[in-house]
C-alpha cells in the first residue's frame, strides 16, 4: 500500500507542477533555451522576476489554442514571421499599447496592430564553398535554379519556417507559377534529400557533399566561435543575394503577449526590457543577428561580414503567403 | 441474452468492462471524427501531394522491415532450435537482448558510428588517406535502407521468440516421419516446420508491422517521411489538424489490415495447439566450420542489435557523465519511472477486471469490450495523441467554464495540461499487454476452484483477490514489468502530451540525439536499455521452463 501512495503523491506532485507562482512570467519558445536564458538572466537581476521558459521546436500555437485562456503562458516568442503572424491570427495574442516598444522598434518590425513585436533581424544568406564555387555566377536566390549548380545544393526542409519564408518572398515577388518553376529548379539541383537543420548543410559543404546551401547568417557566427564548428565555417563564403535588385531576404524573431496572460505586466516588462539597449546588445554580442532597435549597432563580427541592402518586402505580406508557400513545396515535392 | 438477464452480482464486472472498453474507444472515435469534420479541409491537397508519398514510404519501410526481421528471426530461431554449437545455449538467450534497445537509440548510435565525422569514416580515411567525400563511397546511414536496418535489429526479437516457442513445440515424429521419407533437414524446414510455424511467426511479424507504424523517432532523425512522420508535421509545424486527423485514419485503416491479419493467423493457430507435443525435435551437433558459420550467425544480430550500441552507450555515460548526471537527469528519471509504474499498477488493476470479466461470463458484449480493448496495442502513439489531446482539452475548458460560471472557481487544464494525459495513452497502448497475460495466467486455474469458492459463500470479489490472484501473482508480476518497460521506451505519445517543462528519459534521448549530442543524454538511454534488460531474462525463463 505504501508504494501506492507514494506513486499516488508523486504524481500529484508532477500535476500540480504545472501551476504558476507568484513574481514571475512564463514563456512558450520556438526559441532554444540557451540562447535566449542570459537575456532572461540579465531581466530577473534588474526587476526580480523570474523567468520560467518552456521550449518546442513544433506546435507551441496549437497549444495555446486549445489551451485557451487555462494557459500559463505569458508570452510567445518565435524565430520567423509565419508563426508570430500564426498566433495572431488564432487568436491567442493580445495587442500591447507601450509607447516604449514602438520607440524601440520601428514600425516595419512590428505588427500593424501591436499585436506582435519583432526583436532582431536575420538574413536568409547563401552559403557557398570557398573552394569550389564563382561567387560571380551566385548572385541571387533565382540562381539558384540554375542547371549550373545540379547536385551542388544542400538545404534543411521547404517546409520549415525559413525557407517557407523565402519561397513566400519569392511568390510575393514573381507570382505563383514563375516560383513553382524556380522551386522545381532547386530541387532538380538539391545534392540530397532536405534534411537536418541550417548548420548541417554547412558541415555538408565542408565534407564535400555540396557546394552551396541555405542559412541564416547568423549561424556563420555561431559556427565560427565553436571549437569544433569553425572549420566548417572557414570553408564557406557567407553571401547576401540579390544585391543588384531588391535585396536580400530578411526575417525577424520576435514576441507576442498571450490574450490569456495571467502575469500580464510583469511580461510587459520583460517585453520593453528586451526592446532596449541592453538586451539588444545582449542579442547582438551573443547572437550575432540585428537588433531592431537602430540605437544599438550590431557586433563586431557581423559588421565585418559586411553592409547589404536588405529586401523591403512588408512582412505581414510574407506570413500571408506562407499557406500558399508550404502547398508549392508539397506541389513540387520538394523534400522527397 | 439481455443485460437483465445477467446475474447481479455480475453486472458490475461487464459495466466495468463495458466502460473501459468506451475509454480505450475514445482516441480513435474523435480521430474519425477530427477527420471527417475538420475545420479547414486539406484532404484534396493531402491527397494529391504528401500522402502518397507518405503512404508510399510507410509500405517500403514496412515491407522491408517485415522481411528482414523475418530472415533473422526465423532463420536464428531455427538455428537454436535444430543444432548444437558453440556458445548455443547463451546465443539462444542472448537474441533476445535487443528486445531492450529502442529503434530510435540504435538509430542514434549507428549514426554516431558511421557519419561522415564518425569514427568509422575517420579511419578509413586516415588509413586510404581519402581528403573528403568525393574520394570514396559510403552507404549514407540516414535513409529509407538505413531505417530498415535500425528498425529490423530493434524488432526481429518478436518473430526469433514466437517461431522459437513454436518450433520448440513440434513434435518429434513429424520429423522421424519426414526423414524416413527421404526427407533432408533443410527440406523439412521448409516443407514442414515453416509451415507449422508460420501462424506463430505471422503473429510476430504483425507485431514488428505495429511497430514500426508507430516509430517516430528513427524516421524522424533519418527524415524518411512516413505517416507519422507527416502526421506531426501536417499537425504541428503547419498547424492543421483537420489534416493530420485525416493522415490518423489512414493509419488506423492499416492497423485494421494488421489486426485482422493477427486475428486470422491466431485462428488458425489453434488446430496446431491441440496435439500433443511429444518430445521435441533432436538437435543435430555441428562441428568445423559450419559450428563457427552458425556460430557467427546467431551472434551478428546480437552484437549489432545490442551489444555495440550498449558499449558505445556506456562509454560516452562514462565519458560524459560529469554533464549527464544533474538535477535535471534525476528529475527526468523520476518522472519516466514513476508515470511508467502508475501506469503498469492502472493497467494491471484494469487488464485484471477484463480478465476476470471474461472469466465470469462468455457475454458476446465482454467479448466485443475486450476485443475493442485490445486494439489500442496497435494504434500508433502518434494518433493516440491526436485521439486523447483533442477531447481532454475540450472537456477542460467546458469543465473550466462550467465551475467558473457556477463556482467561481478555475479547475485549469486538469487532464490536458497534466501528466495525465500522457497516463491516460500508455494505458490505452499498453492495457492489452497486461490483460493478455493475465487472461493466459487466469486459464491455468481451474473454474472447481472458482466454483469452490462462490459455495463457500465468497464474492466474485473475493474469490478474485482470495484464491485467483495469489495463484497468478508471478505472471501479474510480468505483465506488470512489460508494461512498465514499454512505458519508459515511448516516445510519440509522450512528446506530444506530456505537459510543459516535463521530460521523461525518452524525450530528453530523443531532444539531445536530434540536436546531435547523443553524448550527454547517453546516461539516460542507458537507463532505458537496463530497465530493458529485465523483463527480457523473464522471457527467456519462460521459454527454457518450455524447453524442459
Amino acid at each position: 500500500m505504501n508504494t501506492v501512495f507514494k506513486v499516488a503523491l508523486s504524481l500529484t506532485l508532477i500535476m500540480g507542477s504545472t501551476l504558476s507562482f507568484a513574481n514571475e512570467v512564463n514563456i512558450y519558445s520556438y526559441r532554444q533555451p540557451f540562447l535566449i536564458k542570459p537575456l532572461f538572466d540579465a531581466f530577473t537581476k534588474q526587476s526580480g522576476i523570474e523567468v520560467n521558459v518552456v521550449f518546442a521546436k513544433k506546435g507551441l500555437a496549437e497549444r495555446l489554442v486549445r489551451e485557451g485562456k487555462n494557459s500559463p503562458a505569458d508570452l510567445v516568442f518565435t524565430v520567423d514571421i509565419g508563426r508570430l503572424n500564426e498566433v495572431k491570427e488564432k487568436g491567442v495574442v493580445q495587442a500591447v499599447s507601450s509607447s516604449i516598444l514602438t520607440a524601440n522598434i520601428p514600425t516595419q518590425y512590428r505588427d500593424p496592430d501591436n499585436q506582435w513585436f519583432g526583436l532582431t533581424t536575420r538574413t536568409r544568406s547563401i552559403y557557398a564553398s570557398k573552394e569550389r564555387v564563382d561567387l560571380n555566377k551566385l548572385q541571387s536566390y533565382e540562381d539558384l535554379a540554375n542547371p549550373e549548380w545540379k547536385g551542388r545544393i544542400c538545404t534543411r526542409s521547404g517546409k520549415h519556417p525559413y525557407n517557407l519564408a523565402l519561397i513566400a518572398s519569392m511568390i510575393a515577388h514573381h507570382g505563383e507559377a514563375k516560383t513553382e518553376t524556380w522551386l522545381n529548379g532547386v530541387k532538380d539541383n538539391l545534392a540530397r534529400r532536405p534534411q537536418g537543420n541550417d548548420r548541417a548543410q554547412v558541415k555538408a559543404i565542408k565534407e564535400g557533399v555540396c557546394d552551396l546551401s541555405l542559412g541564416n547568417n547568423y549561424y556563420y557566427g555561431k559556427m565560427i566561435s565553436n571549437e569544433e564548428q569553425s572549420a566548417w565555417a572557414n570553408a564557406v563564403h557567407l553571401t547576401f543575394p540579390n544585391q543588384n535588385n531588391r535585396g536580400t531576404h530578411v526575417n525577424i524573431s520576435g514576441m507576442a503577449l498571450t490574450k490569456s496572460a495571467p502575469n500580464k505586466e510583469n511580461a510587459i516588462k520583460l517585453m520593453e526590457f528586451l526592446s532596449q539597449e541592453l538586451a539588444q546588445q545582449i542579442y547582438a554580442e551573443q547572437n550575432y543577428e540585428y537588433p531592431v532597435n537602430p540605437n544599438v549597432a550590431p557586433s563586431g563580427l557581423v559588421q565585418s561580414w559586411g553592409e547589404f541592402k536588405s529586401d523591403n518586402l512588408s512582412l505581414t505580406t510574407i506570413a500571408k503567403l506562407r499557406k500558399d508557400a508550404a502547398k508549392l513545396v508539397d506541389k513540387v515535392a520538394f523534400d522527397e | 441474452m439481455t443485460f437483465l438477464a445477467i446475474q447481479r452480482q455480475e453486472r458490475p464486472w461487464l459495466l466495468s468492462a463495458l466502460a473501459t472498453a468506451a475509454l480505450i474507444g475514445l482516441p480513435i472515435v474523435s480521430v474519425i471524427y477530427l477527420a471527417l469534420f475538420p475545420e479547414e479541409n486539406a484532404w484534396t491537397h493531402l491527397a494529391n501531394t504528401v500522402l502518397p508519398y507518405y503512404l508510399k514510404n510507410t509500405l517500403i519501410l514496412m515491407l522491408g522491415v517485415v522481411t528482414l526481421t523475418f530472415l533473422v528471426g526465423t532463420g536464428s530461431a531455427w538455428l537454436i532450435s535444430m543444432y548444437n554449437f558453440p556458445g548455443k545455449r547463451w546465443l539462444s538467450w542472448a537474441l533476445l537482448l535487443p528486445f531492450a534497445v529502442p529503434a530510435y537509440v540504435v538509430a542514434y548510435v549507428y549514426t554516431d558510428l558511421l557519419e561522415y565525422a564518425g569514427p568509422v569514416q575517420s579511419t578509413l580515411r586516415a588509413v586510404f588517406g581519402w581528403q573528403s567525400m568525393e574520394d570514396y563511397w559510403f552507404p549514407e546511414v540516414r535513409s529509407m535502407g538505413g531505417a530498415i536496418l535500425m528498425m529490423s535489429l530493434a524488432l526481429y526479437p518478436y518473430v526469433y521468440m514466437l517461431a522459437r516457442t513454436s518450433f520448440l513445440d513440434q513434435s518429434v515424429s513429424l520429423y522421424q516421419v519426414s526423414r524416413s521419407l527421404g526427407v533432408t533437414p533443410f527440406v523439412f524446414f521448409y516443407r514442414v516446420s515453416l509451415p507449422i510455424a508460420r501462424p506463430a511467426i505471422a503473429v510476430g511479424l504483425a507485431l514488428v508491422l505495429m511497430e514500426t507504424l508507430n516509430d517516430f523517432g528513427t524516421v524522424d532523425y533519418f527524415a524518411v517521411q512516413t505517416l507519422t512522420a507527416g502526421l506531426y508535421d501536417t499537425w504541428l509545424n503547419m498547424g492543421n489538424l483537420g489534416g493530420a486527423a485525416q493522415i490518423a485514419s489512414v493509419m488506423v485503416l492499416v492497423v485494421v489490415l494488421l489486426v485482422s491479419l493477427e486475428r486470422y493467423s491466431r485462428r488458425q493457430q489453434k488446430q496446431f495447439n491441440s496435439r500433443n507435443p511429444g518430445n521435441p525435435i533432436p538437435c543435430q551437433t555441428l562441428t568445423g566450420t559450419k559450428a563457427a558459420l552458425a556460430t557467427t550467425a546467431a551472434l551478428l544480430p546480437v552484437l549489432l542489435g545490442f551489444v555495440i550500441p550498449f558499449v558505445v552507450l556506456t562509454s560516452y555515460a562514462f565519458r560524459y557523465f560529469d554533464v549527464s548526471w544533474s538535477t535535471e537527469f534525476v528529475s527526468y528519471a523520476t518522472n519516466s519511472f514513476t508515470l511508467s509504474a502508475a501506469a503498469a499498477i492502472i493497467t494491471l488493476i484494469l487488464g485484471t477486471l477484463l480478465a476476470y470479466s471474461k472469466r465470469m461470463n462468455k457475454h458476446p458484449i465482454t467479448d466485443a469490450a475486450i476485443r475493442i480493448s485490445s486494439l489500442g496495442y496497435a494504434v500508433p502513439g502518434a494518433v493516440l495523441a491526436i485521439g486523447i489531446i483533442i477531447p481532454f482539452a475540450w472537456f477542460d475548458n467546458q469543465l473550466d467554464a462550467f465551475m467558473r460560471a457556477t463556482f467561481g472557481i478555475s479547475t485549469g487544464l486538469i487532464l490536458s495540461g497534466t501528466a495525465f494525459a500522457v497516463l491516460f495513452a500508455y494505458l490505452v497502448r499498453f492495457l492489452a499487454v497486461a490483460s493478455g497475460s493475465i487472461e493466459s495466467s487466469l486459464e491455468k486455474v481451474t473454474p472447481n476452484m472458482d466454483m469452490a469458492s462462490r459455495s463457500l459463500g465468497h464474492s466474485y470479489l473475493s474469490t478474485l483477490t482470495r484464491i485467483h490472484l495469489p495463484i497468478i501473482r508471478r505472471g501479474a508480476l510480468t505483465a506488470m514489468l512489460v508494461v512498465f518497460v514499454d512505458c519508459m521506451k515511448e516516445l510519440p505519445a509522450t512528446l506530444i502530451l506530456r505537459p510543459f517543462n516535463f521530460e521523461t528519459l525518452a524525450t530528453q534521448v530523443y531532444q539531445f540525439a536530434s540536436d546531435e549530442l547523443l553524448e550527454q543524454s547517453a546516461l539516460s538511454a542507458l537507463v532505458i536499455v537496463m530497465v530493458g534488460i529485465i523483463p527480457v531474462m523473464l522471457l527467456d525463463k519462460t521459454i527454457s521452463r518450455q524447453e524442459k
